[in-house]
């Protein structure tokens, strides 16, 4: 059974339960039955989620989004549009919030939460014209000394023939290579989806972080189920065999830290992890804000050196 | 103009069959036995021979065959001037992906160790740090190994001063070293970086075909970006789009002379006039060496 039809299935019991008169004394036992079912179903559950799950989890429909984010971990929010060079592209948001005292940019994938909304933002994939305003504004960022967080959260750059006409390779190129030059500190939150290069363009943070149940990975496992199996349809054995989830790029030290979601993810509870969320990047920053902008760039490029380094 | 559809389609039909045979089973490396070569463009048979000598370019239509690295670097450099770096570094496999290290195994017993070869060496007395990819080694695809190797390239360059010469070609990503591949294109461009901001000069030459992680990293950030005739370049897979959108791709797309048109290279050389250019260039750059 998928995780989609547990659900279905707790819900199912919920929605009893609350049926059941809470003022009958009868009912008394059955109630607490119930509830217990409840509890023990997703103990287990989402005690046991493999792969696959957690790529359900990271792409699931009512997953808190960037703007909530934004919304819930800073006292201010102001948005920027526009590449300068083209148009503007609603699939990545960005501008400058104030954490606490601290004025940092903000930039990151938009999913919707509504068909509108995600017509609107493309469902997160990027057109080369969202890394460019990736880059204006991470320039702009370095140029007022303001620190950076990104939130990575698509299924990966938009296979257009609009987005090729303008670039699409060279878009990501250059916004990685701005990204891994930058003198400012930058800290990526991946909250769902990486999916390849489209998430990997505004992740070169000198801290990387995952939510717990969110995947990061170099093509979707049905782009990859299609590759090795030629049938996108076993996505759920490539998923196994991918290594996308938190625990192991922490494992493969590309991550540096994992926070914890409410145990059935985050949007269970949406507001649960925001305040170690906010911690972690207050106390990083800070930290980081501390070295030099030369020391900045450095630690981020030895970072990524070790990444999958066979000889360092 | 009717040849020129029937080339497009050739084309295609090439760059997915190469897409293809990736998916399933790496085609067998052509080990030339055979006398003659057809030419997947025009039909005509050519000797292999002559092929070898005219740079891997028909003599009747001009079609550019893709090369190997050896085969390339053979047509550009100066006799016994190439100091090869990490030769004999080999992909393990970090991922444990079923069938990978017997794949890796069979491509290294018949003497392919990895997707790209890099080395200090001279063209036409110019010295360059210089790598070549090479598409019979998995689809050229990059994993931690060509990471790694382009890396120690690059950040020798930087160190002496070197310019840099990429010839690139690659079906993107390696998909069998999942998440550390993806970060291949991170190291490789933050090293291009740092050469970069040492006011050092950086060629890439993009050659059929070049996608993905390849075309989306250092590839496309060099500062002056030859394309070869013809040559397939993008990000994502001609297959792929027409997935997404449903609809029959424009004429050229993804060509050479399509992103010539687009603004993303600075110009189409053929391949047989590509050491005459290097050399131009190199002038007009002042890259030192025995010249
Ligand atoms: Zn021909």
């Amino acid at each position: 059974m998928d995780l989609k039809e547990i659900e279905n299935q707790i819900e199912h019991l919920r929605n009893q339960l609350a049926g059941l008169d809470e003022n009958d004394v009868k009912m008394q036992k059955l109630r607490q039955n119930l509830a217990k079912a409840i509890d023990e179903m997703k103990a287990e559950v989402y005690q046991n989620l493999d792969a696959y799950d957690k790529v359900y989890l990271a792409r699931h429909p009512k997953r808190p989004n960037t703007k909530f984010y934004i919304e819930q971990l800073f006292d201010d929010f102001l948005a920027f549009h526009g590449d300068r060079l083209y148009g503007d592209d609603d699939a990545i948001i960005g501008g400058v919030a104030m954490l606490g005292d601290l004025p940092v940019t903000v930039i990151g994938h938009v999913k919707g939460t509504t068909l509108d909304e995600n017509v609107k933002s493309n469902f997160g994939m990027p057109h080369p014209e969202g890394y460019r305003k990736a880059i204006r504004l991470a320039l702009q960022a370095e140029k007022f000394g303001r620190p950076i967080v990104t939130f990575v959260d698509t299924p990966g750059a938009y296979p257009g023939v609009g987005a090729e006409e303008r670039g699409q390779a060279e878009a990501i190129a250059r916004c990685l290579m701005i990204f891994m030059g930058l003198k400012v500190p930058v800290i990526t939150v991946v909250i769902g989806e990486g999916g390849s290069g489209g998430a990997l363009a505004i992740s070169g943070g000198n801290h990387l972080i995952m939510l717990e149940h969110s995947v990061y990975s170099v093509l979707s496992p049905e782009g990859f189920a299609s590759i090795l199996y030629k049938d996108a349809t076993r996505a759920k054995e490539a998923a196994g065999i991918m290594k996308l989830t938190a625990d192991d790029l922490l494992g493969f030290g590309i991550i540096d830290e994992i926070i914890k979601e409410p145990l059935s993810g985050a949007h269970e509870d949406p507001e649960w992890l925001i305040p170690a969320l906010k911690e972690a990047l207050t106390s990083r920053l800070s930290e980081l804000m501390k070295l030099s902008a030369v020391e900045v760039t450095e630690q981020r490029y030895q970072k990524f050196q070790k990444m999958g380094g066979l000889k360092r | 103009m009717l040849d020129f559809f029937k080339n497009r389609k050739k084309q295609l039909k090439d760059f997915q069959g190469v897409v293809r045979s990736r998916q399933v089973e790496e085609k067998e490396i052509d080990v030339p036995d055979g006398l003659f070569e057809v030419c997947p463009k025009c039909d005509v048979h050519l000797l292999r021979e002559d092929l070898a000598i005219g740079s891997f370019v028909c003599s009747a239509c001009q079609h550019h065959f893709r090369m190997t690295a050896s085969a390339r670097l053979a047509s550009l450099i100066d006799t016994g001037r190439f100091e090869e770096m990490d030769a004999d570094l080999v992909s393990f496999d970090p991922l444990e992906m079923p069938g990978y290290s017997e794949k890796l195994a069979q491509l290294q017993a018949r003497g392919l160790k990895e997707a790209v070869r890099c080395g200090i060496g001279d063209i036409s007395g110019f010295t360059y740090a210089i790598a070549v990819m090479d598409s019979h080694f998995l689809m050229g695809s990059m994993g931690t190994v060509v990471g790694e190797k382009l890396v120690n390239l690059i950040e020798r360059a930087t160190d002496e001063r070197l310019p840099l010469l990429i010839f690139a070609t690659s079906g993107g990503a390696r998909m069998q070293e999942g998440i550390l591949s993806l970060m291949q294109m991170a190291k490789t461009t933050a090293a291009i970086k740092k050469h970069q901001d040492a006011g050092l000069l950086y060629i890439c030459v993009l050659t059929s075909p070049t996608y993905g992680g390849v075309s989306a990293s250092f590839a496309t950030v060099a500062d002056i970006i030859i394309a070869e005739p013809e040559a397939l370049i993008g990000f994502a897979g001609p297959r792929v789009i027409k997935q997404t959108i449903k609809q029959v791709l424009p004429k050229g797309f993804q060509s050479a002379e399509f992103l010539l048109e687009k603004g993303f290279v600075d110009m189409i050389v053929p391949r047989v006039e590509l050491v005459k250019t290097i050399r131009r260039l190199s002038k007009m750059h002042r890259v030192g060496g025995s010249k």
